[in-house]
């Protein structure tokens, strides 16, 4: 669903992301692995159109972002958590959305509901907490109920109770189908996530394979493989 | 058979609604509606002799209203971006090109709108402030509609020129510097280097002695329509430029 081909960025002499090549497979949940500034946002960014690449494609459903017919009701992102006018109401900023994307407008309350945020609805999106920053963006991500569902760092900021509940929904949407890549730089939160990961260090590809794979290669230990993963990358640079 | 994707009509709605759920926009705009008609009152109150141009002394309060319009139009843009709700704006609708016409239709609607409540508020007050003795211009004179028209048309402009700068430059404090840099520094150049046959060009020098002027005003020879596709020229150059750096720039 999402095909990933040779995509590189450079900015200046800096190089992002390295002639990454991957899958996303719908049906199930890819992780997206790495540490912090290793690319996984700016790939993210690429998929979505918001950045260029510098050479390499990304695709959904064999199409670039920016020629999809309704990219709402394609993709539902949620690439950092504050992304919205503060002075804006949760209802009007989805509300807004939704006119975009014909979706009709009774959709901003449901997903409303579905996130938890019902009760903040009228309230001013610059009011809330980190963790209803993410739960807003979730529910907009979900507005167009979408196939394919991006989330970078969802678990950022959120306590226990959220973390349990972004899970559960990440789980349901593979259930259901959906292609979602969600990306981490803490091996744990993917350890009960996760079916497959893609781990990435300095912009390239690490490793592409499932999680009990992954295990094996560290002995037993998902922490010890990772770490042995993107210690290993520093030097190949 | 219904179309299939996403066009204008759609960008437009999303546009509109973003537009008016914001309530620091509608506190701003209807300040700066009232306090431009006061100063119409004002001077309205303050004209009493028909030696000068009754019509252009009520419409002053236009230099007060066209910053408003300026500063409104460029956070249209640079507030998605100090937000990041521009990350979601733009996948919502990755054809970049219409989300920046799509705000400017929106914005030079409502900014018409709004900006011709205030002349035609600034004029009827303005008259009414006016003392018995001194000779009344009226509506039904064309010169008159004309200039309390294109004078409300100017705020419009504005406001869209404001949303260039903002398209362009991104960041709200540098934005508001340039759109008050247009409309008063420029001037304040023209004036100081004595570049007097520039003045015509400067939006600004325009409305107060061509669009809202009913006696022509040395200098400004020009038709006032004239002038008028002159201040439109601004936001036409701006929102070109700014829509392609729209595409060109990662977001």
């Amino acid at each position: 669903m999402i095909s990933v081909r040779g995509l590189t960025k450079r900015y200046g002499g800096i190089t992002a992301v390295d002639n990454l090549t991957f899958d996303v497979a719908p049906g199930s949940v890819t992780g997206f692995l790495g540490p912090n500034g290793s690319g996984k946002s700016t790939t993210m960014r690429m998929i979505m159109g918001l950045d260029a690449p510098t050479s390499g494609t990304a695709l959904i459903g064999g199409l670039p972002y920016h020629s999809l017919r309704w990219p709402l009701r394609t993709v539902g992102a949620v690439l950092e958590a504050r992304s919205f006018h503060p002075g804006r109401t949760a209802r009007n900023h989805l509300r807004a959305l939704a006119a975009a994307g014909r979706i009709p407008r009774r959709r901003a309350d449901e997903v409303l509901d579905v996130v938890g945020l019902a009760q903040a609805a009228n309230r001013r999106a610059g009011t809330f907490s980190l963790g209803m920053t993410q739960r807003l963006g979730i529910a907009a991500a979900l507005l167009g109920d979408p196939r394919v569902l991006l989330l970078d760092e969802p678990l950022n900021g959120l306590d226990p109770e959220g973390v349990r509940w972004i899970r559960g929904l990440i789980r349901s949407q593979a259930a259901a189908g959906r292609t979602v890549l969600v990306s981490s730089h803490l091996i744990g939160e993917m350890a009960q996530t996760a079916d497959r990961v893609i781990v990435i260090g300095h912009g390239r590809l690490l490793a592409d394979t499932s999680l009990d794979q992954l295990t094996a290669l560290g002995g037993g230990s998902l922490e010890d493989a990772f770490f042995g993963l993107t210690e290993g990358s520093h030097h190949g640079s | 058979m219904a179309r299939d994707g996403y066009g204008f009509t759609e960008v437009a709605a999303a546009e509109w609604i973003k537009l008016r759920t914001l309530r620091s926009t509608t506190w701003v705009a209807g300040l700066g509606l009232a306090a431009s008609v006061a100063l119409g009152a004002v001077a309205g109150l303050n004209t009493k002799t028909a030696g000068g141009d009754p019509t252009s002394n009520v419409l002053a309060g236009v230099i007060l209203g066209q910053v408003v319009a300026g500063v409104l139009g460029a956070l249209v843009m640079t507030s998605e971006y100090s937000s990041g709700s521009i990350r979601v704006t733009l996948s919502a609708v990755p054809r970049r090109g219409l989300v920046l016409l799509a705000k400017a239709a929106v914005l030079g609607l409502a900014g018409l709108v709004v900006g011709e409540i205030t002349t035609f508020a600034s004029f009827l007050l303005g008259m009414a402030a006016m003392r018995p003795s001194v000779p009344h211009p009226s509506l039904s004179d064309p010169a008159v509609l004309r200039a309390v028209v294109l004078t409300g048309a100017y705020l419009a402009l504005t406001a869209l020129t404001g949303l260039g700068i903002g398209a362009i430059l991104r960041h709200s404090p540098a934005a508001v510097a340039t759109v008050a840099g247009v409309l008063f520094v420029l001037p304040l150049v023209a004036g100081a280097t004595r570049a007097i046959g520039a003045a015509r060009f400067l939006p600004e020098l325009i409305v107060g002695n061509s669009l809202a002027a009913v006696k022509q005003v040395q200098g400004f020879t020009w038709s006032p329509w004239l002038e008028l596709a002159i201040v439109a020229a601004y936001p036409v150059l701006l929102l070109t430029a700014g829509c392609w750096l729209l595409i060109r720039r990662d977001a």
